[in-house]
């Protein structure tokens, strides 16, 4: 706690700083206290990226690795063995354990290190300070020890990608009895091991940066930004936060019982187990118990990576369709309905594990009821685009995606939550397909809008823009070309995580011989392409064309910044704001666009009958300003 | 699916062409002034276009590879409460596409239909309740319609099996599947104890429970046509999961504590064969929920037999104690007696064979 005290004063102090002499624009620090060690929300926004973006290749690459063994079963892969080693066996082929280590770790890292670090983290850190008009995070020190954490969790990881026993190879639910006993498969050794603590550091982290997001959101929002005027974005990046904080704590009880059963030798987990010729003295253990820890986090997990891809879209689809997204409090309401609801449908992963069948039911009923926010929320964005005025940006076109993933995929989910249709398509590719379709692709798109759409705030300069539709189309046609078929394979039964289909009898892999080769032909594409953004990022982070101050002309506080702001984001006060953040093709007005901070004072052509009641405030938002700097100056 | 390879790949190209050529095209005319400095850029026909052309191929494509994949999904279930599920699976898929294709239609229209135009601007439209309200209400009509049904199906599967079921037991290992029947003599499965396990008492049959001594063992799973069947299902080391890919029956193997599916095979292997024209053909049992190296490979075969067949397969099976008449000694003093009636003149030379699933080849 009293580090918590001093870095608000530190951050205070910087606040201070600013309020005084506006000339200075930033005190300089050291190269490491700047780029490394940095307390400053921005740069650990970017480091977040970054990560992301390197995380996201590798995870891409060992899907590529097993596509090409699902695809090409007959292919030699002895060219990957300068790569891999002993991974590819002696007559060519992938090695069957190190199969079911790539879905684990695509798994693991796709979710956990790409679509929630690099995507709530980079977003959530970027953006709720600018967003909301603060100087920085609650705490800057602990937002930077949340970053730090998840390097340190990165680098454990990582390393287990290269141990002789191989990274984790259980799925990447890690289900014990397979992930607790090391005889079980080798991945279940050291590389077990180094999952849990990589993944407990990772909590410590998530949950360091949930609070500060928490925190942030609710004591630092500037004079006049009430919580019916905070974007969408905002929105979501704050239950995402409230999501992660009641969550993660649970999956962290979940790995630490695991790493009990599997080094002190307690039974949470197991009973009456027979293996290698070896019967175990444990009794009494419910793997069942474990199930239910790991999807009381893992489902709302789903949203924490979904959420703030929503957010986002939603400001981004707003600003370009040049229209108030649709439904600004049905929007809100169904995120706090899905929050709640992400809280109490976990079992409905669970439906054939042997759980009562009762608790099936009432999964069930609970589950569809949460089909009903999100189709609010497609549909409201449908709405909004019509009869907008739209410009497609990169971001946008990857929002447009976004929405249609979130559709196909979601639809999906009504099938999936009935328990009776469960029993046939659980663990098939049906459920790859919803999955990969609902959460990965809609929410990579949503990491890749916001990527688009904010890089001008964050580096100053543009990204190109038609690098960017050829990414977009690439990308849009892969995906739905990689997951759009699994739902046939699904359908005619095949289950996930297998090697190879021979064993289903009847020749039936047979039948599917060319669509797996499509799929994984389409997965090689697609993620080939992603190197048109790899470029494109890095060369745009150094020689893109100079950012103008509001590119998209968006109503947003972030763009009232400097064009590259400095430490403290604001030179001078921080701006005061009046009207909510979708004031966009307003009738009467001028300009297509009113940024938050112009007063319906200033606009009595184009404010709505109620809305001449909030000039009235202006005085009391306005005289908000001492207090609001005398809290920075405290 | 050749074609649907080529189609998308044309799709791709022509995709790309289009862009590159007209980024060319307005790399010429680029005066290097106003035009860049705009988020809107003369792309935005193209890329309008564009999702106007994803959906038009893309329903093309879809309703095509649905088509020519039909022929290969799952046939018609091979049991009482498959043929529900399936038909309830596809009712609701037909609700489910309907909305997917009318919300995604709907989205690439407006897209393209209301791509920038300067002398246009867009209608400032925030609200509208009665909308908001309208479209909470037909989804969870819809829904609630869904679950319910789905709610009766599952609990009908779900429910007791009936007192006539033909109890059998499945044992999930590392990698295989243990098949034991409850014997002629009596429908009791014994107790098993996996301390016991050995090298030929495989699934640790417990030999001071008097059920245990007519319990036979089987590398494949046979089942009546017609009867219901009560599948008792354990796991020995680590998780497996039951699937029947054609009964549609699925439900996972969790070491210490029994699971169980009871449901009613309807159509016999000979009957499936004849039905798909193919001599070969047999039912499947696989392994559903990762277990290791050999997870993909831990099936066995199931045969669905007239319930005639199957009497007779099942009075010709040899009761465990009597392939391994070693085990008598295990059995307690006050049992012995009733135990040895399974105790063969002649000691049968044979081993643990018959007790042991086919495993990964």
């Amino acid at each position: 706690m009293s580090t918590a005290v001093s870095t608000t004063e530190e951050v205070i102090a910087h606040g201070h700083d600013h309020g005084h002499d506006h000339e200075h624009e930033h005190h300089e620090l050291g190269f490491i206290r700047k780029y490394i060690f940095s307390e400053d929300h921005k740069t650990i926004a970017k480091q977040y990226l970054i990560s992301g973006i390197l995380w996201a290749f590798i995870g891409g690459a060992l899907s590529i690795i097993f596509r090409l063994q699902l695809g090409f079963p007959d292919m030699s892969l002895e060219w990957l063995r300068p790569v891999l080693g002993e991974w590819i066996d002696e007559s060519g082929k992938l090695d069957k354990e190190f199969y079911l280590a790539l879905v684990t770790m695509h798994g693991t890292i796709m979710v956990f290190f790409v679509l929630t670090a690099g995507l709530s983290g980079t977003f959530s850190n970027f953006l709720i300070p600018l967003q909301i008009g603060a100087r920085d995070m609650a705490s800057g020190f602990i937002n930077m020890l949340s970053y730090w954490f998840f390097f340190l969790s990165s680098v454990i990881m990582f390393s287990s990608l290269f141990i002789e026993t191989g990274p984790a190879s259980g799925g990447w639910v890690i289900y014990p009895p397979l992930s607790a006993l090391p005889q079980a498969m080798p991945g279940s050794g050291l590389g077990m091991t180094l999952w849990l603590t990589s993944m407990a550091l990772f909590i410590v982290s998530q949950l360091m940066g949930g609070i500060n997001y928490i925190c942030t959101i609710i004591n630092l929002r500037t004079r006049g930004m009430t919580f019916t005027k905070m974007p969408l974005t905002i929105w979501s990046f704050f239950f995402t936060a409230v999501l992660g904080l009641l969550s993660f704590p649970v999956l962290l009880s979940a790995a630490l019982l695991l790493i009990f059963d599997r080094s002190f030798g307690t039974s949470f987990y197991l009973s009456e187990i027979y293996i290698q010729g070896q019967a175990l003295p444990n009794m009494g253990g419910s793997p069942i118990l474990y199930q239910h820890l790991f999807w009381f986090l893992g489902h709302p997990e789903v949203y924490i990576v979904l959420l703030p891809a929503l957010g986002m879209t939603s400001e981004v689809i707003a600003t370009n369709a040049r229209k108030p997204i649709f439904g600004y409090r049905a929007m809100i309401g169904s995120m706090m309905g899905i929050t709640v609801l992400a809280f109490i449908v976990w079992a409905h992963h669970m439906f054939v594990t042997g759980m009562n069948p009762f608790l099936g039911s009432v999964f069930m009923f609970l589950t569809l009821i949460i089909a009903v926010p999100s189709a609010v929320k497609g549909f409201n964005y449908i709405t909004t685009l019509w009869k907008g005025n739209i410009v497609f940006t990169p971001a946008m076109l990857f929002s447009i995606g976004l929405v249609s993933l979130f559709i196909s995929g979601g639809v999906t989910g009504i099938i999936l939550g009935n328990s009776a249709l469960d029993i046939n398509l659980h663990d098939t590719y049906f459920v790859v397909a919803h999955f990969h379709l609902v959460m990965g692709a809609a929410s990579f798109f949503g990491l890749m809008a916001g990527v688009y759409h904010w890089f001008p705030k964050m580096f100053g300069r543009m990204m190109n823009k038609t690098a960017g539709y050829i990414h977009f189309w690439f990308t849009f046609v892969g995906v739905y070309s990689v997951f759009f078929p699994m739902h046939y394979t699904g359908i005619a039964g095949f289950p996930r995580r297998y090697y190879s289909f021979t064993a289903l009898g009847n020749d039936s892999q047979a039948a599917f011989t060319d669509l797996n080769a499509f799929i994984s032909f389409a997965a090689i594409i697609t993620f080939t392409a992603q190197a048109i953004f790899f470029i494109n990022f890095f060369y745009s982070i150094f020689k893109g064309k100079r950012a103008t101050q509001n590119p998209w002309k968006s109503n947003t506080l972030e763009w009232t910044t400097p064009i590259v702001p400095g430490h403290g984001n604001w030179e001078g006060e921080i701006p005061a704001v009046y009207r909510w953040p979708y004031d966009y093709s307003k009738p009467g007005s001028e300009a297509d666009f009113i940024p938050q901070t112009i007063p319906h004072s200033a606009t009595p052509e184009s404010n709505l009958p109620e809305e001449n009641d909030e000039i009235a405030k202006e005085k009391e938002i306005e005289s908000l300003l001492a207090a609001q700097n005398e809290s920075y100056n405290r | 699916m050749n074609y649907l390879v080529g189609l998308l790949s044309v799709v791709f190209f022509i995709l790309a062409i289009t862009v590159i050529s007209k980024s060319l095209k307005l790399n010429k005319n680029l005066s290097g002034e106003n035009e860049s400095d705009s988020a809107l850029d003369s792309h935005n026909n193209t890329n309008a276009v564009g999702f106007l052309l994803f959906w038009l191929f893309g329903t093309i494509a879809g309703v095509w590879s649905f088509l020519h994949s039909q022929p290969d999904f799952l046939p018609e279930a091979a049991s009482a409460h498959g043929v529900k599920t399936d038909s309830m699976f596809w009712i609701s898929m037909a609700v489910v596409t309907f909305a997917f294709f009318i919300t995604n239609s709907l989205l690439f229209f407006f897209a393209f239909q209301y791509r920038n135009n300067k002398n246009r601007k867009a209608t400032f439209y925030p609200v509208n309740h009665k909308l908001e309200i309208i479209w909470t209400i037909i989804p969870a009509i819809v829904m609630a319609i869904l679950v319910f049904t789905g709610w009766r199906t599952w609990r009908d599967i779900t429910s007791q099996a009936p007192s006539n079921a033909v109890v059998i037991e499945l044992t999930g290992h590392q990698f295989g599947w243990y098949v034991r029947y409850a014997g002629n003599d009596d429908s009791q499965l014994g107790n098993i104890n996996y301390k016991l396990i050995d090298e030929t008492n495989s699934l640790g049959l417990d030999f001071t429970d008097k059920n245990t001594f007519d319990d036979f063992t089987a590398s494949e799973l046979h089942l009546p046509k017609g009867v219901p069947v009560l599948l008792k299902i354990r796991a020995q080391d680590v998780l497996h999961s039951v699937y029947l890919p054609f009964h549609r029956v699925k439900m996972d193997a969790v070491p210490g504590m029994p699971t169980k599916f009871w449901f009613t095979p309807t159509i016999s292997t000979d009957e499936m064969r004849a039905k798909l024209g193919k001599s070969d053909f047999n039912f499947k049992l696989n392994c559903t929920e990762i277990c290791g190296r050999g997870h993909f490979g831990m099936a066995i075969t199931v045969f669905v037999d007239e319930p005639e067949d199957y009497k007779k397969w099942v009075s010709e099976q040899k009761p465990f104690l009597t392939m391994n008449p070693a085990y008598l000694s295990k059995v307690p003093e006050n049992l012995k007696a009733k135990a040895s009636k399974y105790i063969p003149a002649e000691p049968i030379a044979t081993d643990s064979t018959a007790s042991e699933a086919v495993s990964v080849k």
